[in-house]
C-alpha cells in the first residue's frame, strides 16, 4: 500500500466509524441536549464526517471549476452529494427526520470504490511487473580469489563470471566449469529445468538453481539476452488498441451526456407538470437528477479495459510470449490464417545427420571417417557430421587434408584415403555412387577408391510443429500457408507430413512478400499472421497484419520487426498465443458490456425513481470491483 | 523526436484526459498516456524546444487533473 492509500483506507475507516456512531444515537438526544439547536447540531456534526471523507474531492472539485473542467467527475459527485445534503436540510423539520445519511454515505462509498482501484490497479501492476522482471543486479567476478558483484555493464567480454544457485545468469556465456540445472521459465515459460554443464552456452535471465557454475562470457551486457528482452518490454510501442480507443472516446461523451440528461430531469418534468396544472414535485425531481449525477463518473469503464490488455500482457509473457503492445494483442485474437517460414519456424534450422544409406561398413565406422575427413572444416555440415559421431575427434589420426571448393574434401584417415563430398566430386575422381531419394544434403563417402555409401544431412523438424498445425486448427485457424526457398519436394513433403493447406516454393527471399501480400489481398475475413525467423523475414514480418518473430533463433532484425516474439522458439506457442489474445479480448468484451449495460439500466431506474442514490453508488461501485476483479482473470493463461 | 516519461496519476480516466491536454499542447506531434505502465510518451514537432514544452504539458495536464505528475 502507498502512503496514499494507507492515508485514504485510515480517512474512510475513521468516517464510516464517525457515521455509524452518529446513526446510532437518537434524535431524541440532540433536542434533550440542546433544545431547538439541536436540528443544527446534529447538521453539523455529519457535515464534519462529510468533510473527513469527501474534503480532497471538495478541493479538487473547486480546482475544477476555476480550471473550467465543469464535467470533472469530482465536481460532479459534489454537486451531487451537496444537493442530497441540501435536500436533507430542507426536509428537515423539528422532528429531525433529514436523511443526512445517504448524500456522506454515497461520499463514503465513492472513496472506497476509488481506493479500491487504485489498490487494486497498483497490485497488478507490481505482481505484473515482477512477472516481467528479469533484470539482473550483479555480476559475481573472482578478483584475486575472492568473489566481489560488480554492476553486469561493467563486466568485459571473456571475463570469467561465478553464477551461484539462486542466482540469475548476468550475461550470455559459456559453461568452463560446474554443473548446474536452469529454470528458463522466465525466458521462455518452459517449466521443466534445463541441465547444463561445460561447454554449453547459456543464455542470461535465467535462474541458476542447484550448483555453482563458472561462465566464461561471450557477449557484454547490452547485447546479452536479457538486455535485448528488456529492451522489448520496456519500449513496446504503446499504440493502444481499438477497444481502449472507443472507451476512451465513449467517456469524452458519457459525462456530458448524463449531466445534460440530470440538467433535463431536474428542469423539464416539473416544468411540464406545472404547465398541466399539477404540483411541480420539484424535490423529487431533482433528487433524480442528483442520482444521475452519481453514475456520471465513468471511472469504472475506462480502468478495466487497459487493465484487461495489461494482465493479458503479463500473463502471455509469462508463458514466453512477449507481446508488443495490446492492439497486438487484439489484431492476434482475429488471426484466421497463419503463413510460416520453414527454416527455423517449422524445422530446428539445424543440420543434422538423418540417415546413411548404401553404407558398404557400418554406419559408425562411415561417420567416423567422414568426421575426421571433415575436422578441420568449420562449416555448418561438418559441425553435424562431428555431432552425430558424437565423441571427440583426434586429429593426429588425420593427415593431407584437401578441401574442394563445391565438391568437398579429400583426406587420410588411418592411413585410409578419405574422399567425402557431393557426386562432382564422385565423378571427378571416378567413383560409381549411387544416388539418394531422400530430400537434403548427400555425402558421398569413398574409401580407397571404393564407394562407401553417402550420407544424408537435412533440416530437422521441430517435433511440436505438427501438433502446433493440430493446436492451431483447434484454435480457429481456417487456413495455414508456408513458404519456403526450399526445393519443391522437400516443401512439399513437410506440408504433408504436418498437415499445411499451402505451399509455395522455391521461393526468392523477396518473394515471400509479395506472396504474401497476394494472401492478404485474398483472404475475405480475418487477419493473417507472419511467422518467421530470418533477417529477410523482416520485411514481410512488418508487411503481415501480425508478424511473430522466433526469439531465441532469430535475428534481431527479425525480433524488432515483429509484434510478438515467441520466446523458446516453440510453434505450438502460437496457438496458445491466439488462445491467450481471445480470452483477454473476450474479457475486454465482457466488461464493455457488463459496465455500459449496468450504466444504462441504472440511468433508466434513476429516472423512473425506482433507484436511489445508494442503488446507484452501489450499482457503480460493484460494476466497478467486478470489472477489476474480471480484468485480472486475464492473467491466468497457464490451461489455455 | 520521441521521448519517454514516467508519469503519476490514479484514475484511468484521468490518465485519458492527460492524453487529451498534452495532444493539445503547442509543440506536441502526438501523445500517448499509458495508465497501466505509468508512462507518457510524447512526439514532438520538429524543432520544438523540448523542456519548455514539457513545462507547457505539465501545466496542461494539471488543470484537467490536478493529482498528476510528469518526470521530466
Amino acid at each position: 500500500m502507498t502512503k496514499k492509500q494507507k492515508k485514504m483506507l485510515i480517512r474512510i475507516l475513521a468516517s464510516a466509524a464517525m457515521l455509524i456512531i452518529l446513526q446510532l444515537i437518537p434524535t431524541v438526544f440532540f433536542r434533550n441536549a440542546f433544545g431547538t439547536f439541536g436540528r443544527w447540531v446534529r447538521l453539523a456534526l455529519y457535515v464534519a464526517v462529510y468533510y473527513v471523507i469527501g474534503g480532497d474531492i471538495l478541493k479538487k472539485a473547486w480546482k475544477g471549476i476555476r480550471n473550467h473542467q465543469v464535467f470533472d467527475e469530482c465536481f460532479l459527485m459534489v454537486v451531487a452529494t451537496l444537493g442530497a445534503l441540501a435536500l436533507a436540510i430542507y426536509q428537515d423539520g423539528a422532528a429531525m427526520e433529514g436523511d443526512y445519511l445517504e448524500s456522506i454515505a454515497v461520499m463514503l462509498f465513492y472513496q472506497i470504490g476509488e481506493w479500491f482501484q487504485s489498490y487494486a490497479v497498483g497490485k497488478s501492476r507490481r505482481n505484473i511487473s515482477e512477472l516481467m522482471d528479469i533484470r539482473p543486479d550483479y555480476a559475481n567476478v573472482e578478483r584475486d580469489g575472492v568473489l566481489e558483484k560488480v554492476d553486469p555493464d561493467e563486466v568485459e567480454v571473456g571475463t570469467l563470471i561465478v553464477v551461484q544457485p539462486g542466482e540469475k545468469v548476468p550475461i550470455d556465456g559459456v559453461v568452463e566449469e560446474g554443473t548446474s540445472t536452469l529454470n528458463t521459465a522466465a525466458l521462455t515459460g518452459e517449466s521443466i529445468p534445463r541441465d547444463v554443464t561445460v561447454g554449453e552456452e547459456i543464455i542470461s535471465g535465467c535462474i541458476n538453481l542447484s550448483g555453482v557454475l563458472k561462465v566464461r562470457t561471450q557477449k557484454e551486457f547490452g547485447e546479452s539476452t536479457v538486455s535485448k528482452i528488456l529492451d522489448l518490454v520496456e519500449n513496446a510501442s504503446s499504440r493502444k488498441s481499438k477497444s481502449e480507443n472507443f472507451i476512451a472516446r465513449f467517456a469524452r461523451v458519457y459525462t456530458p451526456a448524463v449531466c445534460y440528461a440530470a440538467l433535463a430531469l431536474a428542469v423539464l418534468p416539473p416544468v411540464v407538470s406545472l404547465i398541466l396544472g399539477s404540483p411541480g414535485a420539484w424535490g423529487k425531481w431533482i433528487y433524480r437528477a442528483l442520482t444521475f449525477l452519481v453514475m456520471s463518473c465513468p471511472c469504472a469503464l475506462v480502468i478495466s479495459i487497459p487493465l484487461s490488455f495489461f494482465a493479458g500482457i503479463g500473463g502471455a509473457s509469462r508463458e514466453g510470449i512477449l507481446v508488443k503492445g495490446s492492439n497486438y494483442l487484439e489484431t492476434l485474437s482475429d488471426v484466421t490464417t497463419v503463413v510460416f517460414d520453414k527454416t527455423g519456424t517449422l524445422t530446428r534450422g539445424v543440420f543434422e545427420v538423418t540417415g546413411i544409406h548404401h553404407n558398404s561398413l557400418e554406419e559408425e565406422k562411415v561417420l567416423e571417417y567422414t568426421a575426421l575427413a571433415e575436422s578441420a572444416s568449420s562449416h555448418p555440415i561438418s559441425k553435424s557430421l562431428q555431432a552425430a559421431y558424437g565423441k571427440p575427434l583426434d586429429r593426429s589420426r588425420v593427415s593431407d587434408i584437401q578441401e574442394i571448393s563445391g565438391e568437398g574434401v579429400t583426406a587420410r584417415v588411418d592411413g585410409v584415403s578419405v574422399a567425402a563430398g557431393n557426386r562432382k566430386l564422385m565423378q571427378r575422381l571416378g567413383v560409381e555412387y549411387r544416388d539418394c531419394h531422400c530430400s537434403g544434403t548427400i555425402i558421398h563417402v569413398a574409401l580407397d577408391g571404393q564407394y562407401a555409401g553417402h550420407i544424408v544431412i537435412s533440416d530437422i523438424l521441430k517435433p511440436t510443429s505438427k501438433h502446433a498445425m493440430e493446436e492451431l486448427r483447434r484454435s480457429g485457424v481456417t487456413r495455414t500457408v508456408m513458404l519456403t526457398g526450399d526445393i519443391d519436394a522437400v516443401a512439399r513433403q513437410i506440408a504433408s507430413e504436418l498437415g499445411i493447406d499451402t505451399v509455395y516454393s522455391e521461393l526468392l527471399p523477396g518473394d515471400k512478400v509479395g506472396k504474401v501480400e497476394e494472401l492478404l489481398a485474398l483472404k475475405k475475413r480475418g487477419k493473417l499472421a507472419f511467422v518467421g525467423d530470418g533477417i529477410n523475414d523482416a520485411p514481410v514480418l512488418s508487411r503481415a497484419d501480425i508478424g511473430i518473430a522466433m526469439g531465441a533463433m532469430g535475428s534481431d532484425a527479425a525480433i524488432e520487426a515483429a509484434d510478438i516474439v515467441l520466446m523458446d522458439d516453440d510453434p505450438e506457442k502460437i496457438a496458445k498465443a491466439i488462445r491467450i489474445s481471445r480470452k483477454c479480448l473476450g474479457i475486454v468484451y465482457q466488461n464493455i458490456v457488463f459496465a455500459i449495460g449496468i450504466k444504462v439500466i441504472c440511468l433508466l431506474l434513476g429516472a423512473l425513481g425506482v433507484a436511489n442514490m445508494w442503488f446507484a453508488i452501489f450499482a457503480d461501485v460493484g460494476v466497478m470491483v467486478l470489472a477489476v476483479l474480471n480484468a485480472i482473470r486475464a492473467l491466468f493463461v497457464q490451461k489455455l | 523526436m520521441k521521448k519517454t516519461y514516467k508519469i503519476e496519476v490514479d484514475c484511468a480516466n484521468c490518465a485519458n484526459k492527460m492524453e487529451d491536454a498534452a495532444r493539445q499542447t503547442a509543440g506536441v506531434k502526438d501523445c500517448t498516456v499509458d495508465f497501466m505502465t505509468l508512462k507518457m510518451i510524447v512526439s514532438f514537432e520538429d524543432g520544438a524546444d523540448i523542456k519548455a514544452t514539457m513545462q507547457q504539458v505539465l501545466a496542461n495536464c494539471k488543470k484537467v487533473e490536478d493529482d498528476c505528475e510528469i518526470f521530466f
